[in-house]
């Protein structure tokens, strides 16, 4: 049960600024700067921080998009920085991914059946091409006449279908969602949703599931981790992330997030952080956290936390010196 | 302060005339926040638009209706009065602080730009008042960032400038479009703060459009719920979210993934589209999703009504009958849960 | 895409250009070589609308005949330049490390203006027809390459392509099948920008005596012969000046309306664009 489909171990994406008459690099963008993660199968990781922190990079460099710097990305136990064309072909059909964006993911001038039979044909699986399209897009829920229209003939929703029709064409065991819901409308929002779930407990599917939104991952995710800056802040299994949350970030993100429920938005008390997100080019000393944090001391700024288990237990791990326990949290709260 | 009445605003487009607002009417007391909530295509930003006639013209008509701000019909003057109005009495916010600045000025020339087009005084006096603005928006150091140029703020900073911008003029009515759907939740909780600050310091009034429910929960005293065009629900904020009256408002409400919800909780989706606004459906909009629809739903087009006091609903179905079938549904979902 | 009056005008107006000329023979009263050498430099008349050129020939018949080298040099010139330019565009567009090598290439040829280019070309090849064509093409398709490719960097860059990725397809099927439909309206537009282009410098080439050899008729080498004769017999080079001209103007109204027609965002676009314009102005 608990076996690791995907391992990422230490992984950094650096990507080169260059700039004088020479082209010379001068800095590097720390898009991931060292970020360890695993999913077991049948999981769903959530991966949740807000615009720069790395996290649609690191979805790409999972997918194979791009050699990281350095780290390692293991699939099923093996290493698959090193492999060859021919394998990562091969390794391709089982890592696949979704989009965000419903409009740009799907090509303006070919027909939907077209879009989700084209990797079939790319694995020379076309027995019965069709056929197994229409099975795809019932499975999605698209109708079986939707075969011969183009994409923009269709609604963000349902693009969103074709490109989960798409990625699921090739019996993938592992899927990759960058933020496949928040282009969406809001009444078209819980239809995808549940369209994920349905087809994660059908087809036995693992999930890796980006977003920026807590309130949607709440719902998806059996463990959650999140991002700042290119590192992990505080990764743990659902239940307790949202219970005991413990990272000064985590608990400005969760109380960051307008509940709609005005009596409640009343009473709320929220951690706003100070400050903006500072450049991934040039992060900051000791934790990178600490210049927005409103509870940072002197030590934050020269050292660096590890990712190390919360009071003992591993399925929680918190980056920081001075994690925001219970009786803190209703401190700051009351 | 403002009375829309019976508003109609229409777009030509080469598929046909889209009514993207369609007989709407409602009102903005002095102080006062407005929440107007809906999907895209709803013609809630229109709507924003139709008030300070920003939509181009053409393709876009406004062939029937009143808007009153204090007394005078914006629709009726001309574009040198309405210029006048616009930025003095009446300000504006856009989603995307990214194109609303110009790139090749320096964010404190346009600020000094915005305030002398509104007020008579000298470009010192300006200048003086633009850092003066730059630091209510809360930009640190606002003296030395007034040379710097737009693409050195962050989004979230260059929709202060922006709210900066707005306020030029002291106006007295805000009209906020999506402020903060183009900024992350940490930024999007520092502008509407701000905004609230704002709003106490100056007393101005806010229309905030948005699609986050959220966001109009923690903000709006009053709320307008719109749907292809026309208000479907309207109310105080505690009417449209305690005691919803009408079934998309319903339905939407407990579509929505919630922080405070339970987790991996199935959602219960609106199943269907949003609809073309070219050819939308006949009878009552919403029925082809609604999941109280009944035959009558097909034929008659339900008018905004009063409920209660200041609570207007859009819906053929009477209080009784709602709530009936809503505890129906509600029991319903329990079931198909277990 | 003839949707728009333009388009269609101006597609029409070349068809009847190319059939005019093509059934040149069937129509015309005189033959265009036909000399007469008692009606030399008659000015326009009845019997010759256009008037006689030095050696008694209908000036009217030679321009009409002259348009076949002018057109099929044009469309030559922008077909084989639009599929060199192409397939170097969409190589260098997709693939990184040829990119360099192509691009510096192509930034070498495009330091020489493409008219002396060809001009030198043609001193080394020799004068005719289809050295012209070579010359030509040789020096217009590396602005197609350029504008090819930064097409091809822009929809490299959207999702779909990423997508079809890692739904491991392979790199021909993703050029052919997803990056160069959608960069095909570029590529058309700017096609008949070439043969508007070439039919002007295969003109300017017969003109400074180093196109087509003289005895065949090209607008060129009549504008050539009719320079001496000009303030005594301008309509000699009056009409084959204005065949030029109408030609070259109906191509680019023809790649204009295209390109209009190829992006109907391009005209909301700049609505919206003066829309936001407008917006900021109001706001300030």
């Amino acid at each position: 049960m608990s076996e690791a489909l995907l391992e990422i171990r230490d992984l950094h994406m650096h990507f080169p600024i260059k700039g004088g008459v020479f082209q010379k690099t001068k800095k590097h963008v720390k898009a991931v700067n060292g970020v360890d993660l695993s999913v077991n199968k049948g999981e769903t990781l959530g991966i949740v921080g807000e615009s720069g922190c790395g996290k649609s990079t690191l979805a790409r460099t999972i997918v194979g998009l791009q050699k990281p710097t350095s780290g390692d990305i293991l699939f099923e136990g093996k290493s698959i920085l090193h492999y060859s064309h021919k394998e990562m072909h091969q390794l391709r059909r089982n890592i696949q991914m979704v989009y965000q964006d419903p409009y740009t993911s799907l090509n303006p001038r070919m027909k939907a059946g077209d879009i989700i039979g084209a990797p079939l044909k790319a694995y020379r699986m076309t027995n019965d091409l069709e056929r197994r399209v229409k099975e795809l897009m019932d499975l999605v829920g698209l109708k079986a006449d939707d075969y011969h229209k183009l994409p923009h003939q269709f609604s963000g929703g349902q693009r969103q279908r074709i490109g989960i029709a798409r990625a699921i064409a090739l019996n993938p065991k592992l899927l990759i969602l960058d933020e496949p819901v928040s282009a969406l409308d809001v009444s078209v929002q819980a239809q995808v949703i549940n369209l994920l779930e349905d087809l994660q407990k059908e087809l036995n599917l693992t999930y890796v599931f980006i977003a920026h939104d807590l309130s949607v991952i709440k719902h998806i995710a059996d463990k959650v981790g999140v991002m700042y800056l290119g590192k992990v802040m505080e990764i743990s299994d659902s239940e307790s992330f949202y219970n005991d949350a413990s990272h000064p970030y985590t608990n400005a993100l969760l109380s960051a997030i307008p509940l709609p429920d005005p009596e409640k938005e009343k009473m709320r008390k929220r951690i706003v952080l100070s400050g903006e997100l500072p450049s991934p080019a040039n992060p900051p000393t000791g934790c990178v956290f600490h210049t927005r944090c409103p509870f940072a001391q002197e030590n934050c700024k020269t050292n660096t936390p590890l990712l190390e288990a919360k009071d003992g237990n591993d399925g929680h791990l918190v980056s920081c010196f001075y994690p925001i326990n219970t009786e803190k949290k209703q401190l700051i709260l009351e | 302060m403002l009375e829309v009445k019976n508003l109609k605003t229409q777009i030509d487009t080469s598929e046909g005339i889209v009514q993207a607002v369609d007989g709407v009417s409602f009102t903005v007391r002095a102080g006062e926040t407005l929440g107007i909530v809906g999907e895209s295509g709803s013609g809630k930003s229109v709507l924003a638009n139709s008030i300070m006639q920003l939509n181009p013209n053409p393709p876009t008509f406004y062939p029937e209706g009143e808007i009153l701000f204090e007394g005078s019909n914006l629709l009726k003057l001309s574009e040198k009065q309405l210029r006048k109005i616009r930025g003095n009495e009446i300000g504006m916010i856009f989603q995307d602080p990214m194109s609303s600045l110009n790139p090749v000025f320096k964010v404190g020339a346009q600020l000094v730009e915005a305030i002398l087009t509104h007020q008579k005084m000298s470009r010192k006096n300006a200048k003086a008042r633009a850092i003066e603005l730059l630091k209510d928006v809360g930009i640190p150091d606002a003296e030395s960032r007034m040379d710097d140029y737009p693409h050195h703020f962050s989004g979230g900073m260059r929709q202060r400038v922006l709210i900066a911008i707005a306020l030029a003029g002291n106006p007295k009515l805000l009209i906020a479009d999506e402020p903060t759907t183009a900024l992350d939740v940490t930024i999007q909780a520092q502008i509407l703060e701000l905004m609230k600050g704002i709003q106490e310091k100056y007393g101005t009034a806010i229309i905030l459009i948005s699609h986050d429910l959220g966001v109009i929960s923690q903000m709006a005293e009053k709320v307008l719920v719109m749907y292809s065009g026309r208000i479907v629900e309207k109310g105080s904020v505690n009417d449209i979210f305690y005691r919803t009256s009408m079934p998309y408002t319903w339905s939407l409400l407990r579509s929505l993934p919630r922080l405070d919800g339970v987790a991996h909780e199935r959602l219960i989706s609106i199943e269907g589209q949003p609809p073309n606004l070219v050819s939308p459906p006949k009878g009552c909009n919403f029925h082809p999703r609604c999941p109280f629809a009944t035959e009558k739903c097909l034929e008659i087009d339900p008018e905004l009504m009063p409920r209660k006091e200041g609570h207007w609903v859009a819906c053929i179905l009477t209080e009784q009958e709602f709530e009936a079938e809503k505890e129906r549904l509600e029991s319903a979902d329990r079931e198909g849960v277990l | 895409m003839f949707k728009k009056k333009r388009n269609l005008i101006s597609a029409s107006l070349l068809l009847l250009f190319t059939v005019a000329t093509i059934t040149a023979s069937w129509w015309l009263p005189v033959l265009p070589s036909e000399m007469d050498s008692a009606k030399r430099l008659i000015g326009p008349s009845a019997d010759h609308w256009f008037g006689t050129d030095h050696f008694g020939r209908d000036i009217l018949a030679q321009t009409v005949v002259a348009a076949r080298v002018s057109l099929v040099v044009g469309l030559s010139v922008a077909l084989i330049s639009t599929v060199l330019g192409t397939i170097t565009g969409l190589i260098a567009g997709y693939y990184k490390r040829a990119d360099f090598v192509i691009m510096r290439i192509i930034d070498g040829m495009l330091a020489f203006p493409s008219l002396l280019l060809a001009l030198a070309l043609v001193a080394a090849l020799g004068g005719s027809v289809s050295n012209i064509i070579i010359a030509l093409s040789f020096s217009f398709w590396p602005v197609m390459t350029r504008i090819v490719r930064s097409a091809v960097l822009q929809i490299n860059s959207i999702q779909y392509v990423e997508a079809a990725k890692t739904s491991g397809i392979g790199d021909l099927v993703i050029l052919f099948r997803y990056v160069l439909p959608n960069v095909l309206s570029p590529i058309i537009v700017q096609g008949t920008f070439i043969f508007a282009k070439a039919i002007l410098a295969e003109a300017a080439l017969s003109f400074l005596g180093v196109g087509v050899e003289p005895s065949t008729p090209t607008w060129g080498n009549m504008l050539q012969e009719a320079q001496i004769y000009i303030s005594i017999a301008p309509w000699f080079s009056i009409f084959p000046g204005i065949a030029i001209v109408i030609t070259v103007l109906t191509l680019n109204i023809l790649g204009d309306g295209l390109r209009d027609s190829f992006d109907p965002h391009a005209k909301g676009k700049v609505n919206r664009k003066k829309g936001r314009l407008k917006k900021q102005i109001n706001v300030a």
